[in-house]
């Protein structure tokens, strides 16, 4: 897709193909991710956007190995981190790559932290795993991550519970422990979502601020276009399982291609009020079960053709790292 | 401040005070006053948006109004009368003229009834109504929220998120109420589905001639949706007025702060087209 030269100096940090997650239910098997790629280059933001049930967490949580093991089913043509296939890798090598190569931010900050434990042994437990740190230089460390994130008065608080914070605090403790392990790639999976505006505003400016100081290479998870646009270099945009467009983040919102990120531009009230009616996307999302054939979007697709029902779109390149898997190209091409 | 000029709700001096409560071994902690001394008026006819972050008091106040919470103190008028004195049987007559549509689909449905049977509900306890009537009244309502006659046999889980909130929104509407309180109605649901929300209760709203009090911390769908604002923080109205003033020339400090929190780089990319 893009200029070769470009992909030989440049090797991607993670490098997925063809990933596939189905799980088992008594019902019968759901697909939720249906084949997607995606590359992260070192250094980059990288947003994946979609709505509840587009596969965007479970993309994620495959490449970390998170998912439930006999249920979950996992396939990928690649999955690489810095050319390294993650896939079947030993139980301990895995714990090894989390952490400290790759870390993860989860959405509920109210949940993902140990009630019982003092902030200071939830933290410190990352360092022991992945350092032969002293217990000294383990407090140290962890006190100036959390000043680094913006915790006043860190000394004392280190040693307060998670009850003891705000959500907006308790979000700041867990980019704090995930950067602890100084990975190359963060997974940050919808880490405004649980919070208030004015405090999500205050952690996406630390994120961007996180993102701008380290070489890190970050993916954003979100359902929130708004969001999106604030932090990341380039958005995925996925519906139903599959990738609808890839594109870099103005272009996104300044010449969306595929007609399903259209149609979730256009039905996004504005702050300035500009609209006098929304336009929304009539019916509703696919289910992981009895997907159909073809494009997931096309029952809801005011553009669709007749191929849309039968067969995947291949991706077609619309601008430079601009891609849209969408037939009207296609089409359009043959014309 | 702009005033209605045909009032259906008053709101005066409402003080709302739970009693204390997460002390250690049930020891009575601090009480919590979620809204100290709050006076507004919600015009007939109007959508009156209700902001705030979590815990300004926004959904105590709307409960207050329609009494499911009794205020501790102050004054709630519903064309004229008073609410707070209200009980019993002439507290449920008033109640047939207002309802709430609920944040969360996927709790405020009983999960054991079929949607008829939501629907009839209210119906039984509300009106008296043959058997007949009920059954034309039903099919109206749901062909009113935009779903077919077919789902009134088909249980709430049979049913996406948008689509059991339009089934809550007919529950709501099944009573002929003239004023609706929207508590987060669209906060539960996806993006592309939420659109289709805020429009439906917009042609009801107009429709049907309904107030509605529309509460959420969504400032865009606020605004999209209603004619004025009002904004809430810690228990107290810091500021009310039109909805463009309010988005577009914002008096209070804390307003200021809710606007310029929302992010909003994507509609400068959009409007630059």
């Amino acid at each position: 897709m893009k200029d070769q030269t470009e992909h030989e100096s440049k090797q991607p940090l993670l490098e997925i193909e063809g990933l596939r997650v189905s799980f088992r239910s008594g019902r019968g098997t759901v697909v939720a991710v249906d084949g997607i790629d995606l590359q992260v280059m070192p250094g980059e933001a990288l947003g994946i956007v979609g709505e509840s049930g587009s596969g965007k967490s479970v993309s994620n949580l495959a490449v970390l190995d998170l998912l439930p093991k006999p249920q979950a089913h996992v396939e990928a043509k690649t999955l690489e981190f810095e050319g390294r296939s993650l896939l079947d890798l030993p139980p301990e090598e895995m714990r090894q790559v989390r952490g400290a190569q790759i870390a993860m931010v989860f959405q509920d900050p109210m949940t993902a932290l140990n009630p019982f434990m003092r902030i200071s042994g939830q933290m410190a437990e990352v360092l022991e795993s992945h350092t032969d740190l002293s217990k000294k230089d383990i407090r140290k460390a962890c006190v100036q991550m959390l000043d680094r994130v913006g915790i006043p008065d860190p000394e004392q608080r280190i040693d307060a519970y998670p009850h003891e914070f705000s959500g907006g605090m308790r979000q700041r403790v867990l980019i704090a422990m995930a950067l602890l392990g100084s990975p190359k790639l963060l997974i940050a999976d919808e880490p405004t979502t649980a919070l208030d505006v004015t405090i999500q505003a205050q952690i996406l400016e630390l994120i961007r601020k996180m993102k701008e100081e380290g070489e890190m290479a970050m993916i954003l998870v979100t359902h929130d276009l708004g969001v999106v646009a604030e932090v990341v270099d380039r958005v995925l945009v996925m519906y139903g399982g599959r990738v609808m467009e890839e594109a870099p983040t103005d272009q996104i919102f300044l010449a969306p291609s595929h007609p399903y990120t259209k149609a979730l531009l256009s039905c996004l009230p504005r702050l300035d009020g500009e609209e006098e009616r929304l336009e929304p996307i009539e019916g509703n999302p696919p289910e992981g079960m009895n997907r159909p054939p073809g494009c997931p979007f096309e029952p809801r697709c005011p553009d669709a053709l007749d191929v849309c029902k039968k067969e995947v779109p291949s991706p077609y390149t619309v601008g430079e790292g601009h891609v849209s898997y969408c037939w009207l190209y296609e089409e359009e091409k043959s014309v | 401040m702009s005033h209605p000029t045909d009032v259906l709700v008053s709101v005066e001096n409402v003080v709302k005070t739970f009693p204390g409560r997460g002390g250690a071994w049930g020891a009575a902690g601090e009480p919590v006053h979620a809204v100290k001394g709050l006076s507004l008026e919600i015009g007939k006819g109007e959508i009156l948006g209700l902001v705030g972050e979590s815990g300004s008091g926004k959904s105590t106040l709307g409960r207050c109004i329609l009494q499911l919470h009794r205020p501790t103190s102050g004054s709630i008028r519903f064309r004229g009368e008073e609410l707070t004195q209200l009980k019993g049987a002439s507290l449920r007559r008033m109640r047939r003229h207002m309802q709430m549509v609920f944040q969360d689909p996927y709790a405020s449905l009983n999960p054991r009834m079929r949607v008829q049977a939501l629907l009839e509900e209210p119906l039984l306890i509300h009106q008296s109504m043959s058997k007949t009537q009920r059954k034309e009244r039903i099919e109206e309502l749901i062909a009113l929220v935009g779903l077919t006659g077919e789902a009134l046999v088909r249980y709430p889980h049979e049913f996406s998120g948008g689509q059991r909130q339009r089934i809550g929104i007919a529950r709501a509407l099944a009573v002929e109420p003239e004023f609706l309180v929207c508590d987060e109605p669209i906060s539960a649901l996806d993006v592309s589905i939420q659109a289709q929300i805020l429009n439906l209760i917009q042609d009801l709203q107009r429709q049907l001639n309904l107030t509605v009090l529309f509460i959420a911390h969504d400032l865009s769908a606020v605004r999209h949706i209603s004619d004025r604002i009002a904004v809430m923080y810690r228990g107290e109205l810091v500021e009310l007025g039109e909805s463009n003033q309010v988005c577009d020339d914002p008096q209070e400090a804390y307003t200021k702060r809710l606007l310029a929190a929302v992010p909003q780089r994507w509609m400068s990319l959009r409007s630059s087209e």
